[in-house]
């Protein structure tokens, strides 16, 4: 009897295995949390050593046109306009995700809707497959097929926003088109017998119901594409022309923010001005992720606060 | 307009949607199947590359790749394991683990290049390794923790909860109850999910650039000394890898057989990534049927 | 005749020596309460069926009793075994389940062979001898009548056998670890009438070594097996008494109407 009440207060091994391996567990975790810190971290002041260190004005970072940080410029500082690079980011990452979604969502209604079976067995695993191309082969197609392409069609060099847009385009697309089919699949099965049953024809019962209740996943959809966009540095860097000129056309050289931290991170030296700016474009490109992160969030919330 | 013109002509429309997507991923695959694989041959695969003549190869190239993979998985599936099993079996519902979670989507949507400069700036320079391997797997160990994390949590939580209270009601630890008995069941949800995590590391070239570099000097595959410079498996040396190969002759285009070289180096990547994704499914469908075979009978 | 009597009256204290007891066991689902000052003792070796309909607080209260609840709400009161309060955090909660263990609703065992699913646990607890393992296998199948059904496939997958032969060696599974409390949480529900029979023969025999608490909806198979009944309503435990007599003169309405089957 009192043996059994002595166990009862006492550890045993169990308790000894469960501290373990909740700690190790615990341990692992907040590993993982304190590397985004530190990435966080680490962007951050180096990215702000351009505007405390080298005092350039965020006006004119944001602001400005000529990129030469190694020339001084009329106003007395060294010359580091980021804006035909936000611009041109911008740019190909909105024009690929407008041009990509009729195509991803087309293609998700027809695999989920129209021709599941067929549309199901043929197009999605090619799809996924699409997902795990590397993103160096889109930028040699891009490089080797697009460019000279577009170089025949139109003229110039054929670098520039237009194949950018392109080569992105295809980069997304997959990426759209299979979270958007996952989210109409969520769409349960009794709205569409509910539409059908009312006399509503196989369009109608897409348009007005099935695309209205998917719509949240369709954009968080959107969203994930265009963050995978604006992140993406090799393919683009590859077809854009790395010229931080401000885009005059669709076929004039250019540079994306990635594509500039690809090229000038390694001409410069750590702690210097060009490289401390090159730092301040890597926070922006932060700054966009962490805003597309928040936007999904931001849609996940308004989408189950209407459940 | 009728209802019945516009359901046909929606319907006509999605069709030539499709139609578009399927040409372009048909003159994808094939664009890189047709102008790689004849590019592909034994000599291609198992020689050196060389800088400013044709004719070079991708030996090393390859081979950086499969070990950079091994290393980047050694090191984060540990991790990887441990944080999802905390976030699956231990986490509780409060504010920190909802920091926590969204801490892991944070990293998996950076973009891979600022995960690449932080892998430049924390560990060639500050920890002094230099362009290496090491560098090189640890910037993919960041740029893979969130997305194995993800991919073993959902695994875990797939496993029933009854099996977790028939251990736990025995008076085993959660401890032994996840690890003899969550686990196991959860395997082959795991693997698939390292299957594809491995795909997109494989792949990966944004990260590696400034991490282990872009070079690839001769090493002995004959020395096993992983301590000794020329070895093979030395960690700390530089390592191109395939994918920032491919960016490389295209970009400094001093090679004159660059093009095939990138198209035959882009098919055995998309060769290898299919056979991850066939295998990743194969697998699973097999460790499944393993776990279900003896149920129906 | 009383509708409702929230306070003491109607429930008994049995003479014989309890073997667990509960306290003004109360339990939150958040800001939700499930029960509301259950207090009951449990005589040693017998079986005590708790009664009531969905949702009213009998299934919550079983699992409070050897902390599985622990995770998923706030319990507060008192559990006594062995003169020790064991709902407090210092207790070791491995020691409480392996003394008190519990069946589930669903049978739930392990993805391994049926001789594995009764080692398994016995080996984790420092067993390893192969001999002293083959005997408790043994035993504690044919304490739960499974023996001569699987003694020549105890290395086949348990998934295999039958959801009735499952819950029976769920049971076995529990009786291994020699416990001195078996919880039982409407462990016939989910099966077919024959199974059920064989497994409330199999809870007759064992009442002489066990003490069992048992949760069930079925009011025959309370009226069958149990020597104590409670009824539980929405959250209170109304009346507990000994099966005959809260079968036959019930003390309260509500009582009175479930069993008669008048409910609601």
């Amino acid at each position: 009897m009192d043996r059994m009440k002595q166990n009862l207060h006492q550890a045993s091994k169990a308790s000894y295995q469960d501290y373990f391996g909740k700690s190790i567990s615990l341990f692992c975790a907040s590993l993982v949390g304190m590397l985004v810190v530190a990435i966080l971290y680490f962007v951050m002041t180096r990215g702000l050593a351009t505007f405390t260190q080298n005092h350039i004005s965020l006006r004119s970072f944001l602001l400005g046109q000529t990129w030469n940080p190694t020339q001084i410029g009329a106003n007395g500082q060294p010359e580091v306009g980021a804006l035909p690079m936000i611009v041109t980011s911008l740019a190909v990452t909105l024009l690929a995700a407008l041009l990509a979604t009729p195509f991803a969502v087309g293609v998700a209604l027809f695999v989920t809707e129209i021709a599941p079976r067929r549309g199901g067995q043929l197009l999605q695993p090619m799809i996924e497959l699409l997902v795990g191309i590397p993103s160096v082969v889109y930028g040699f197609i891009g490089l080797s097929a697009l460019v000279p392409l577009m170089r025949h069609l139109f003229g110039g060099t054929g670098f520039g926003i237009l194949t950018g847009t392109l080569v992105l385009f295809v980069m997304v697309l997959p990426t759209i088109t299979s979270l958007a089919s996952d989210s109409l699949r969520a769409v349960p099965l009794d709205y569409h017998s509910a539409a059908l049953a009312l006399g509503a024809t196989r369009w109608q019962m897409l348009y007005k119901v099935v695309l209205r209740a998917a719509l949240p996943g369709i954009l968080t959809a959107v969203i994930f594409g265009m963050a995978r966009a604006f992140g993406e540095a090799l393919a683009v860097q590859m077809v854009i022309g790395n010229a931080v000129l401000m885009p005059k056309g669709w076929l004039t050289p250019t540079s994306t923010l990635t594509s500039q931290l690809t090229t000038g991170i390694g001409n410069t030296t750590l702690g210097t001005l060009p490289n401390n700016v090159l730092w301040s474009l890597a926070l922006i490109l932060l700054v966009m992720s962490l805003f597309f992160n928040s936007l999904v969030r931001f849609i996940g919330r308004r989408g189950r606060m209407q459940k | 307009m009728s209802r019945k013109t516009t359901d046909r002509l929606a319907t006509g429309t999605i069709y030539a949607f499709v139609g578009v997507v399927v040409a372009i991923l048909c003159g994808l695959i094939g664009y890189i199947l047709i102008t790689g694989i004849p590019d592909i041959s034994w000599h291609f695969l198992t020689s050196a590359a060389t800088a400013f003549t044709a004719g070079g190869g991708i030996r090393d190239q390859l081979f950086n790749s499969l070990y950079l993979l091994l290393l980047t998985l050694v090191i984060s599936f540990p991790f990887a394991l441990g944080c999802g099993i905390y976030l699956s079996e231990y986490a509780p519902q409060n504010w920190v683990t909802g920091l926590l979670r969204m801490a892991i989507e944070v990293l998996s949507s950076l973009p891979s290049v600022v995960v690449g400069l932080f892998g430049y700036l924390i560990f060639v320079i500050r920890f002094n390794l230099g362009f290496s391997i090491l560098a090189g797997a640890l910037a993919l160990t960041f740029f893979n923790l969130p997305i194995l994390t993800r991919s073993i949590e959902e695994a875990l939580q797939d496993v029933p909860n009854l099996q977790r209270e028939a251990g736990v009601s025995l008076g085993l630890s959660n401890w032994r109850t996840i690890t003899k008995i969550v686990l196991p069941i959860a395997l082959p949800g795991i693997l698939t999910g390292i299957i594809i995590s491995a795909g997109r590391v494989f792949g990966e070239a944004a990260a590696l650039i400034y991490t282990s570099g872009q070079s690839a000097p001769t090493v002995d595959y004959g020395n096993w000394n992983f301590l000794s410079a020329d070895s093979f498996l030395n960690p700390m040396r530089p390592a191109e890898t395939l994918a920032v190969h491919i960016w490389k002759v295209n970009t400094e285009g001093i090679t004159p057989d660059a093009v095939a070289i990138s198209a035959g180096a882009s098919a055995v990547l998309i060769v290898i990534i299919l056979i991850f994704n066939v295998g990743a499914r194969f697998l699973g469908q097999r460790l499944y049927q393993h776990l279900t075979a003896s149920k129906s009978k | 005749m009383q509708t409702y009597q929230y306070d003491q009256t109607n429930i008994c204290q049995p003479t014989l020596a309890p073997a667990l007891a509960t306290r003004e066991l109360e339990v939150f689902y958040g800001d939700k309460q499930a029960l509301f000052k259950g207090s009951l003792q449990f005589p040693k070796h017998r079986i005590t069926a708790l009664i009531g309909a969905s949702g009213s607080g009998k299934s919550t209260f079983l699992r409070c009793l050897n902390r599985m609840n622990d995770r998923v709400a706030t319990v507060k009161g008192r559990i006594l075994y062995h003169d020790t309060d064991i709902n407090q955090r210092q207790i070791n909660v491995y020691q409480v389940r392996r003394q008190i263990s519990m069946v589930f609703q669903r049978p739930n065992p392990f993805a391994k062979s049926i001789r594995e699913n009764i080692a398994f646990a016995l080996k984790q607890q420092g067993l390893h001898d192969r001999a002293q393992l083959a005997a408790r296998v043994e035993t504690s199948l044919k304490a739960a009548a499974l023996w001569d059904e699987v003694k020549d496939e105890l290395d086949q997958s348990a998934l295999a056998l039958s959801g009735g032969q499952q819950q029976r060696l769920c049971i076995a599974r529990c009786l291994a670890l020699a416990p001195d409390i078996l919880l039982l949480d409407e462990p016939a529900s989910a099966l077919d009438p024959i199974s059920t029979a064989k497994i409330e023969a199999t809870l007759a025999a064992l009442r002489h070594d066990y003490t069992i608490i048992i949760v069930t909806h079925n009011m025959q198979q309370a009226s069958r097996i149990a020597d104590y009944t409670a009824f539980f309503h929405l959250g209170h435990i109304l009346e507990y008494s000994e099966t005959e007599a809260l079968f036959t003169r019930p003390q309260i309405k509500v009582t009175e109407d479930y069993i008669s089957g008048n409910f609601g």
